[in-house]
């Protein structure tokens, strides 16, 4: 396997306070590393640092070998639901293929080999039949399918998943985490922000535990035997009845 | 006056003006239903009140030095923008602050430039509220050319601005320049207000850039269907409250806007989906199933979904319950 994603030394500010110090991750293609941490642990801010939406204030982050930069085709990204426009007046479809729009010059629209892209991109997500509904429409399971599929039409070698999973039924959660893991093994890097514990054990090759810097990384096993990493990471006590319950899950 | 006299007058040569009015005022509507798609999708609403204002100083100094008004109230309104753009930057004050700050300023600075001028009060009165005699020969290729720029550039951007409107974090992650694609939208929006300020006034011309657009977002769910309802709505709007302004010697700015807000509260009592009738009717038949008229297999029934959003989600026919 490749490194994807390689992110070294990294230190970021926000505001003038330092809010990710020392962080060193590496996402290799065919692998789904769930990054795991509190509220306020800098898990957003570090996937806006692999976008190249946020500048480091010092560190590299490198997205294919190359220094990350918005615009880079190789990353998909999908935000949290609430950043998307539900109230717009735009298709399903529509939407989708708006992922598209930073590869269209000036008076281009989507061609026929992208809006076939649009197409795969539905079909994985299970949501070709909605294609021509208003994305006002949908429920909120259909609404995250939608901002999957945006970021499938790219066809990324990495995917940027910001809590892709929360506030979502069980049925959509499973749909979505069985196309998580299944484009990880196609050779996609999946870098996922959840809190969702269970589903991070269950589902995720690798864990990152992030409280302003990894406090570890590693398989999920390895991670939930050492209740000292979640002490560090998230201050709860070593004979927490969650960690008990993460134990017997892995 | 009758609807053919009217359009006798519009062919009379001696009144030429009138045509000219139509001309500028039916093209403004065009314009300005297709930019303020953007505006009332993205909630600028006080963006375009702020361009309108802020175009004033310019067209006052065009007027004083008895230059192009269109050109003059073009470069200040774009001036604005780029102000706005640039102060709304910093995060430390929101962009609602800082347009409140500019565009009043901009306005305070028209009231004395033009203040400086002969006839200051008709002046000031012909760009507040708008008038139709007073639109030069040359006005009309400037504001077709305009015309023409700004539909070209927002077909040629739709596909970001709709990007940027449905989501700015990932359209700056896909790469878009979404200050330069919000400076873009800006600079339509100031020259949809100049090319309409002539016929309207500046203190309407919002009406011709809101109003149309809300009206078509009532009537459709599709951007392309209300990206084309919203200029025909706008126009016809323009040619009824001409001839109403004409028949009855009414202000044409103040008469356009009246018969532009008449179309929209009928779209928001009548639209078939958005329509507060069709939701009354919607609700009225939404009955829940009470024991006593529980159906049989065989017939359908209508039942309550209360979870629904629209009024046509509320009814779901169901033939085994």
């Amino acid at each position: 396997m490749t490194s994807a994603l390689k992110v070294r030394n990294l230190a970021v500010d926000l505001g003038g306070r330092r809010v990710l110090h020392d962080v060193d991750l590496t996402v290799d293609s065919g692998e789904l590393v769930a990054l795991i941490g509190p509220n306020g642990a800098g898990k957003t801010t570090l996937l806006r640092t692999v976008l190249g939406l946020q500048r480091p204030a010092a560190g590299r982050v490198l997205v294919e070998g190359r220094v990350a930069k918005p615009g880079r085709a190789d990353i998909g990204y999908v935000p949290q639901r609430h950043d998307f426009a539900w109230d717009f007046p735009i298709s399903v479809a529509g939407a989708v293929a708006t992922g598209l729009s930073g590869k269209l010059g000036l008076l281009r629209r989507p061609a026929a080999a992208q809006w076939e892209a649009v197409v795969d991109a539905l079909d994985r997500v299970r949501m070709t039949g909605f294609a021509d509904r208003p994305v006002g429409q949908l429920s909120g399971g259909e609404r995250q399918r939608v901002l999957v599929a945006r970021a499938l039409a790219l066809r990324p070698a990495v995917l940027a998943l910001d809590e892709p999973l929360t506030g979502l039924d069980m049925p959509t959660q499973e749909l979505l985490g069985n196309l998580f893991a299944d484009l990880s093994h196609e050779g996609r890097a999946v870098l996922m922000t959840t809190h969702d514990l269970l589903g991070a054990i269950g589902g995720a090759d690798r864990i990152a535990l992030l409280n302003r810097t990894i406090v570890d990384a590693g398989p999920p096993a390895r991670l939930v035997a050492d209740p000292d990493l979640w002490t560090a990471t998230f201050g709860v006590s070593r004979d927490s009845a969650l960690l008990r319950m993460l134990r017997a899950a892995a | 006056m009758s609807p053919i006299d009217f359009f006798i007058d519009l062919a009379n040569p001696d009144l030429a003006f009138l045509p000219k009015a139509l001309a500028v005022a039916v093209m403004s509507s065009i314009i300005c239903g297709v930019v303020g798609c953007y505006v009332v999708l993205r909630g600028l609403a006080f963006i375009g009140d702020a361009v309108a204002h802020a175009v004033f100083p310019g067209l006052a100094v065009a007027f004083v030095v008895s230059g192009n008004l269109v050109l003059g109230g073009a470069v200040a309104g774009v001036l604005t923008a780029v102000l706005v753009a640039v102060f709304s930057q910093n995060r430390r004050l929101k962009e609602d602050s800082i347009i409140g700050i500019l565009f009043v300023a901009a306005f305070a600075l028209g009231i004395v430039v033009i203040s400086q001028a002969p006839g200051y009060a008709g002046s000031l009165q012909q760009f507040l509220f708008g008038s139709i005699t007073g639109i030069p020969d040359s006005d009309l290729y400037v504001v077709g050319a305009a015309a023409a720029a700004v539909l070209l550039a927002a077909f040629g951007l739709h596909q970001q601005f709709v990007a940027v409107s449905l989501d700015r974090e990932s359209a700056r992650a896909l790469g878009l320049r979404v200050f330069w694609l919000d400076l873009a939208l800006y600079v339509l929006v100031t020259l949809a207000v100049v090319i309409s300020v002539q016929t309207i006034g500046n203190v309407l011309v919002l009406a011709l850039l809101i109003t149309p657009a809300a009206t078509a977002r009532l009537l459709t769910d599709r951007l392309a269907v209300m990206m084309l309802l919203a200029p025909i709505v706008g126009a016809l709007s323009a040619l009824v409250g001409l001839y109403i302004s004409w028949s009855w010697d009414l202000p044409t700015g103040g008469t356009i806007v009246l018969v532009l807000t008449a179309v929209f509260l009928m779209s928001w009592l009548f639209s078939p989906r958005q329509g507060v009738l069709a939701r009354l009717i919607a609700r009225r038949r939404a009955v829940p199933v009470s024991v006593s008229t529980r159906p049989t297999a065989a017939t359908p029934v209508t039942r309550t979904m209360p979870t629904a959003t629209s009024p046509s989600d509320l009814v779901l026919e169901d033939a085994h319950l």
